[in-house]
């Protein structure tokens, strides 16, 4: 299994960088699929998610989720915490997406 | 003995109503609409598709979830929860009941399912597959979705209520036995009001279909509305449905209190078990559970008015119903029988309650509603007062009985008054 997952990872390498702007749709793409009865358009990347919309530990679940689906990014529990708000979790996403494509 | 004869009374408080009646099924969305579709000959029967298993048909039901859900819930909870939830709070609204004053640590929540969680666990093997069954994209949604009293549980906690809730696992006995649970929680004092009936969201599986399709029980037909044809020599087998119908249950004591709108007393029922086989019914065992519901309703066979069938659709089920019911209603002169499957096919665990509920207005109207697709009735189900094709006025009816079966031999009838 793991060796499968080695084999996405070389595929979805593209050498184009992922910009931050690109992240965040990417964020707010996949908050509309865990809080469809929300509008994202006035969210504030520097407030906490909890503190704008309605959402609970599922749905920080759902965004890990979604991110592994998409990026087969694994996140680790410690780092849930980067997530907290739009602006923490393009500072962690970043890095880490910057060489990446979506695969599905 | 349950309602009690009029020999032996019983008191308000042991007596059990129907106050309020939620439901949607393929061919209505309420009370009122279901009835006008089961008197007008309207089928809710559709050409449909379904993952792995391609065409084939079913009932399919149209009722609004978002009218008491978020679009986030509806999206995290599952199909049965959004039945059961629309069911209840229309049941709620529907009998009066000062809700925002309601105490809801005296509400119990009894929901019949024939199955829950197939359809959940479906999806997710779906989605890892393309995954290359990567289990670590499994959802964690999935055991909320599938833990078997989710379709009770979600209407408990959409509805703010913190007294009992449970699913009663009863194959296709389900809706009966739902509202047997709730009335016996009711005179144990458990609850105040009970949310008692059953749901299905059956037709989302497509194991379902490919289990009574090799099992040579999954009916077919050009014409859709003609699929599901109980007693019909050329019936071919079970049009699934989904469906779901939630009845508010409260001590005749506490409705008359309120001075609710009373649809109908629980007179009698019964539940008992073939232990013969896993699919094939067994008729002695449903004359039995007839005959005990009769028994303890203080009822004679002839004081029956009308009989809501169980039956199917499937050659074996339909004759060994129609054996069961000739050897308990052979003499009666005054029963009719109907099906409310040949209009909107079998909506497993809710069957029992919607199929109740499309009758329970006979007790206004004074007409049987009629069991369609008879075009050549098999010989091996002639029933003397059978309403076939067209509804027919029978006078003024004092007592239905519902019959409600299901695989592993469980068996459930239930009796209802009407009440003056």
């Amino acid at each position: 299994m793991w060796a499968q997952r080695e084999v996405y990872f070389l595929t979805f390498r593209s050498g184009n960088e992922m910009t931050r702007e690109e992240i965040r749709d990417e964020i707010i793409d996949i908050l509309q699929d865990i809080a469809p009865d929300e509008d994202l358009s006035g969210l504030d990347d520097k407030t906490t998610f909890r503190d704008q919309l309605e959402m609970d530990s599922m749905d920080f679940l759902d965004i890990v989720m979604e991110l592994r689906k998409r990026y087969r990014i694994q996140i680790p529990e410690e780092d849930y915490p980067h997530l907290a708000s739009m602006e923490s979790t393009i500072n962690y996403l970043e890095p880490v997406m910057k060489d990446m494509q979506r695969v599905s | 003995m349950i309602a009690g004869t009029s020999l032996h009374p019983l008191p308000d408080s042991q007596r059990v109503v129907i106050t309020g009646i939620g439901l949607t099924a393929p061919n209505g969305n309420d009370y009122a609409s279901f009835r006008e579709s089961l008197l007008e000959g309207r089928s809710g029967v559709q050409p449909y598709e379904i993952r792995y298993f391609g065409k084939t048909l079913a009932g399919v039901c149209n009722f609004d979830a978002l009218r008491h859900q978020s679009r986030k819930d509806v999206r995290r909870g599952t199909r049965a929860g959004s039945v059961g939830i629309y069911c209840a709070q229309e049941a709620v609204k529907n009998s009066g009941i000062d809700w925002d004053n309601a105490d809801r640590s005296r509400v119990g929540v009894y929901i019949g399912v024939t199955e829950h969680g197939n359809v959940e666990t479906e999806n997710e093997i779906y989605q890892i597959k393309g995954y290359d069954y990567d289990t670590s994209v499994w959802s964690h949604h999935h055991n909320p979705r599938t833990v078997a009293n989710n379709p009770a549980g979600e209407v408990a906690l959409n509805m703010g209520i913190t007294g009992p809730h449970y699913t009663i696992g009863a194959a296709c006995a389900a809706g009966n036995a739902g509202l047997i649970q709730g009335a016996q929680m009711l005179r144990l004092g458990d609850c105040d009001l009970a949310l008692a009936g059953g749901v299905s969201e059956s037709i989302h599986t497509f194991g379902i279909f490919a289990s009574f399709r090799s099992q040579g029980a999954l009916a077919s037909h050009d014409d859709p509305a003609r699929a599901s044809r109980p007693f019909d020599q050329a019936r071919n087998g079970i049009v699934v449905a989904e469906g779901g119908c939630v009845y508010v249950l409260e001590r005749l004591s506490d409705a008359k209190a309120r001075r609710a709108k009373i649809y109908g007393e629980l007179a009698g029922y019964a539940m008992n078990t073939d232990a013969t086989d896993f699919v094939l019914p067994n008729p002695e065992r449903q004359a039995e559970c007839v005959e005990l519901a009769l028994r303890r309703a203080g009822l004679a066979p002839e004081q029956i008015d009308i009989v809501s069938t169980h039956a199917t659709g499937t050659h074996s089920g339909d004759e060994q119903e129609c054996t069961a019911l000739r050897r308990v209603f052979g003499k009666s002169q005054r029963t009719y029988f109907n099906n409310a499957k040949s209009f909107i096919g079998h909506a497993m665990g809710a069957a029992g309650a919607l199929e109740l509920a499309g009758n329970l207005p006979a007790f206004e109207d004074g007409v049987c509603h009629a069991t369609i697709n008879v075009e050549q009735l098999d010989p091996k189900c002639e029933l003397p007062g059978l309403v076939a094709n067209e509804p027919r006025n029978i006078g003024r009816p004092e007592y239905i009985l519902n019959n409600s079966f299901g695989m592993l031999g469980i068996n459930s009838v239930v009796i209802i008054r009407r009440f003056s």
